[in-house]
């Protein structure tokens, strides 16, 4: 065991980590500014906001003998007996002299400037810097300039910590990113011909401390302070990483990640920070309607919800596709649902969307090909009901169609729930199969080939407005609560079908959760309250067995 | 009888000789047999132990023991190890590596073959500075005929030691001579100061161990090897025996005198030559019979003595006495009495300004702000508060007060220290005569666009 006096205060920490004064500072509830630093991100060392005094404990003597001058906080590793001092009076003027000196040349637009209200300069000059200004009054200008598709630079609020430069060297490991010039006159700038277009691209604007690096998704849309925040799972891709929806009257503004060192570490990739666009599509089926040959009609939620059972029922052998895109929860639901309308009813796993092969980048992220969150999740859902092939794997897509173009299965109900508007994830050839259906239910969010074919059509919910469990590719299940109502008209699915299943009250995915722990050996870590950062179910499993 | 009277040129030896770069008038003067008896006889260990006793400090600026410095290499590194020489002189005010590059490349390249003998390095890179295109050829030329003389190359004359030499050119950057920032700049990156530990010795050029040496110091290495530790010790200051930190300043030095003097140029001196002799003696006194105001001891980073302070001896430990940063690179650069302080400070602050690096907020800062205020001092507008936040800023930043990660701010800090603290009444009176309704001023005002410095 090593122990760390920061500030008087002992702090015992493990041997085997290997922590710079900040980080156990941060363990001792004390909180040393720094701006260059990163955890993901190499040390550099070079905003020395991070300068604080450091010494050494005689182990034998208890005498603590300190270094003369200030040492970056970020660069200094702790060690037995190491001795850190944040709130000196010189540590404290150092701050304010550094706080002082970037402020020198930043245009202190932050009425104008996205980041105000979580802007590392604006917070620490609040409680670090000096109230007076004095050096001269510069007459500024914040030019702005595009280094890339989704991020734009304003060339002087920049401080010159160097982290999204940093991140394009050593986490996306494709090095656009540059400083130009030298001394104060030096700025952020990409090689001409390259512009910062990456699949990580839209981190450096999270990673950069202040508002120099603007998302042009996010520019001008809506003051950080009114945005509302709640913990997410990105439905994007089988890595499934951790994310903050903010949002603001049930519309979000946009996706950030959360760190999860055993998913996603601190980043996330574009297409998921941008892939929430969806949820606002006017094109979203937004009322539950019934085919009447060419004719729809608008049925509400209550009569619906009677009827349907009734026409899958009366139709014949009833088929159900579990979408990939459902929480455990859900999926659990609709099976016993299905189960409930046909005891013989066919279960299966719903279309799973690819694209290419998984994606892996120097600083550990991957981006994969699977692009549903929780396919591992619903086979493990599908395997407690028992719907197995001969072989013992769970039953898919294909073989759903095959039941169908047989004649096995003569009702069916599709959940679908898939983020893409602009291209359907049925063709009209597989939609055609469904023709052979007496009744076919789809629940989805975008209109397709095969929701023109349905008799009855559901709307779906987007991933932040659902809440419940999803099993990411490394088999962490991770549960998220739901950031916005879904548009008016559409009901969750989770709301759905526990209608269907005659339960009382509001949906509440922790009983059927605690219900899916109990019967499922594989679930078994679901029991109970679940980290923010996810289990992992083989963990668990293999801890049981 | 002062030392220097009789003191004789060992380093610029073949200075003014015809022909004195090519290597048979080097090998006619004693040159390279000193190593091919040393390849032979010594271990590379006892290299080092040769070069560590005869007290040899670095030329380069700091005064570091280079002996020691070689012992910081790890033990049975299985290589490569490297060997870089800085000849990246970029000091204001200094030249004496261009003199030994241009006039005598062997004495040079006789030094790095010994350092790398010494130090295992089987590859020496030699970062020239971008501006000196002479000494680029005076030593492409010498270590091509090197080469040929087998005394470059593989199994250099049968010892199994190999040695390859490059050649590399800086693009100009004061920074570069930061020993750190040279590696980056070596390795292709921008030339950014690394953070130490891991010093170079650990860890340096390529993630491999590295020794930086100035080029002075190869020469002195190559002296030291032909005319043996009693010789090198003879010359300079002694060790003081009271200060067991102290390891004297041993040998010749390279003192480039320039500015306001009758003879500037190039001089060779015992270590500890007083500003005053070396102004006297080499320089035939300050020009047109005026008076001194101030000498720049070592390059301008290393602060100002005042007229006063002349006699300091110009050793290692001399400059600091009189509040200055050091010796630094023994560029004496004479100011007389007609030029202004505030201009000198406003000159120095422009370099470092231009030459920051940027890479560490209170230098970045620090010194395009103390431009700033410079700039309008210089145009009227100055306020006596500038001159306390001045010192402020050279008080704050820097290696010592522990704000930056190399020393050029120590450098950029100790003119503007020297300069107030020495001559603040000529600075007062400067900003009461051109500023006599706002001096008093202490509210924020606005400042004046930085004249571009190219």
């Amino acid at each position: 065991m090593t122990t760390a006096i920061v500030n008087g205060q002992e702090i015992e920490i493990q041997a085997n980590e290997r922590l710079n004064c900040i980080e156990v500072a941060r363990l001792a509830g004390v909180e040393i500014p720094h701006y260059c630093w990163h955890p993901g991100l190499s040390v550099v060392a070079s905003c020395r906001m991070c300068l604080i005094q450091t010494g050494t404990r005689n182990p034998e003597t208890g005498d603590i003998s300190m270094v003369p001058k200030l040492v970056p906080g970020c660069q200094t590793p702790v060690k037995d007996g190491t001795v850190i001092v944040t709130d000196s009076e010189v540590v404290r003027e150092s701050r304010a002299r550094v706080e002082e000196a970037l402020l020198i040349d930043h245009p202190i637009d932050c009425p104008i400037c996205d980041k105000a209200g979580e802007c590392l300069l604006q917070d620490y000059h609040f409680e670090h810097g000096q109230s007076e200004r004095r050096a001269d009054i510069h007459p500024f200008s914040s030019r702005r300039r595009d280094v890339g598709p989704t991020v734009t630079l304003f060339v002087d609020r920049c401080i010159m910590c160097t982290r999204c430069v940093r991140f394009t060297r050593e986490v996306s490991g494709t090095a656009e990113l540059m400083v130009s010039a030298r001394g104060a006159k030096e700025e952020i700038d990409t090689f001409p011909g390259f512009p910062l277009d990456n699949k990580l691209s839209g981190n450096v604007v999270d990673l950069c401390p202040v508002g120099a690096l603007g998302d042009k998704d996010f520019l001008y849309q809506q003051r950080v302070w009114f945005l509302k925040k709640t913990e997410n799972v990105c439905g994007g891709c089988a890595t499934g990483c951790s994310i903050v929806t903010e949002h603001n009257q049930d519309t979000v503004y946009r996706l950030k990640p959360r760190e999860n060192q055993h998913v996603n570490k601190w980043w996330m990739c574009d297409e998921g920070r941008y892939g929430w666009h969806h949820l606002h599509d006017e094109t979203r089926i937004v009322e539950v309607s019934r085919r009447n040959d060419t004719h729809w009609n608008t049925v509400e939620w209550t009569p619906a919800l009677s009827q349907v059972p009734k026409d899958l029922h009366d139709a014949g052998r009833l088929g159900v596709a579990v979408s990939p895109m459902l929480t455990i929860e859900e999926a659990w639901m609709l099976c016993a649902v299905a189960r409930a309308i046909d005891p013989d009813a066919y279960l299966a796993m719903g279309h799973v969307p690819s694209a290419g092969n998984d994606e892996s980048f120097p600083g550990g992220f991957t981006i994969r090909g699977e692009k549903a969150p929780n396919r591992i999740g619903i086979e493990m859902i599908l395997s407690m009901f028992g719907a197995l092939t001969e072989n013992s794997t769970v039953s898919g897509w294909d073989d759903f169609l095959e039941q169908v173009q047989t004649g096995a299965v003569q009702s069916a109900w599709i959940t679908a729930g898939y983020p893409t508007p602009e291209m359907s994830w049925c063709d009209e050839q597989t939609a055609a199969i469904f023709d052979s259906t007496n009744c076919l239910v789809v629940q989805d969010l975008f209109h397709s080939p095969l929701s023109k074919r349905a008799t009855w059509c559901l709307p779906a919910a987007g991933f932040a407005e659902r809440n419940g469990t999803w099993v990411n590719s490394g088999h962490r299940a991770q549960t998220f609560e739901q950031a916005i109502r879904p548009p008016a008209g559409v009901w969750p699915e989770g709301r759905v079908f526990w209608n269907l299943l005659g339960r009382q009250g509001l949906y509440d995915p922790e009983s059927i959760r605690e219900t899916i722990a109990k019967n499922s050996v594989g679930f078994a870590a679901l029991s109970g309250d679940i980290p923010s950062l996810g289990v992992d179910l083989r963990l668990q499993q293999f801890a049981g067995t | 009888m002062k030392s220097f009277h009789t003191f004789r040129p060992v380093l610029l030896e073949a200075a003014g000789i015809e022909d004195g770069f090519s290597i048979e008038s080097y090998r006619s003067r004693g040159g390279y047999a000193p190593l091919e008896k040393l390849l032979v006889e010594k271990k590379p260990a006892e290299v080092v132990e040769l070069v560590k006793s005869s007290g040899l400090r670095g030329r380069g600026g700091a005064g570091f023991m280079t002996g020691l410095k070689w012992t910081f290499l790890p033990k049975d590194h299985p290589g490569p190890i490297y060997l870089c020489v800085n000849a990246d002189e970029s000091e204001p005010g200094t030249f004496n590596n261009r003199i030994l590059m241009e006039d005598d490349p062997h004495q040079v390249l006789e030094g790095i073959i010994i350092s790398a003998y010494a130090t295992r390095a089987s590859t020496a890179y030699i970062y020239l500075r971008y501006e000196y295109p002479k000494s680029w050829d005076a030593l492409q030329k010498a270590i091509d005929e090197a080469y040929e003389a087998g005394l470059l190359g593989d199994n250099i004359h049968g010892s199994g030691f190999s040695l390859n030499i490059y050649l590399h050119r800086g693009a100009a950057a004061y920074i570069c001579g930061e020993e750190t920032g040279l590696i980056e700049s070596l390795e292709g990156k921008r030339a950014w100061p690394r953070i130490k530990p891991p010093f170079p010795a650990i860890e340096g050029a390529f993630r491999k161990p590295t020794v930086v040496n100035n080029i002075e110091t190869m020469a002195c290495v190559a002296q030291i090897a032909r005319r043996g530790i009693e010789w090198f010790q003879s010359i300079g200051i002694p060790a003081d025996p009271n200060n067991p930190r102290d390891p004297g300043s041993y040998g010749p030095k390279l003192y480039c005198l320039s500015g306001h003097v009758e003879k500037p140029g190039c001089y060779e001196a015992p270590l500890g030559i007083t500003a005053r002799e070396l102004i006297e003696h080499f320089g035939d006194g300050v020009w047109k019979g005026r008076r001194a105001k101030a000498v720049i001891p070592g390059g301008i980073s290393m602060g100002l003595m005042t007229e006063d302070e002349l006699d300091t001896p110009l050793d290692f430990a001399g400059p600091g006495t009189v509040g200055c940063l050091g010796l630094g690179t023994a560029a004496v650069v004479v100011i007389d009495d007609t030029v202004s302080i505030v201009d000198f400070l406003h000159n120095s602050c422009r370099f470092f300004a231009h030459e920051s690096c940027g890479q560490c907020t209170p230098c970045r800062e620090g010194t395009s702000w103390s431009l700033r205020m410079l700039e309008r001092i210089r145009a009227g507008k100055g306020r006596l508060r500038d001159l306390d936040l001045l010192t402020e800023i050279g008080d704050t930043m820097g290696m010592m007060p522990g704000s930056t990660i190399c020393g050029l701010a120590d450098g950029a800090a100790w003119p503007i220290k020297n300069s107030i603290t020495k001559f603040r009444n000529e600075f007062e009176d400067y900003i009461k005569q051109t500023n006599p309704t706002g001096y008093m001023e202490t509210d924020p005002v606005p400042a004046l666009p930085i004249v571009t410095t190219h």
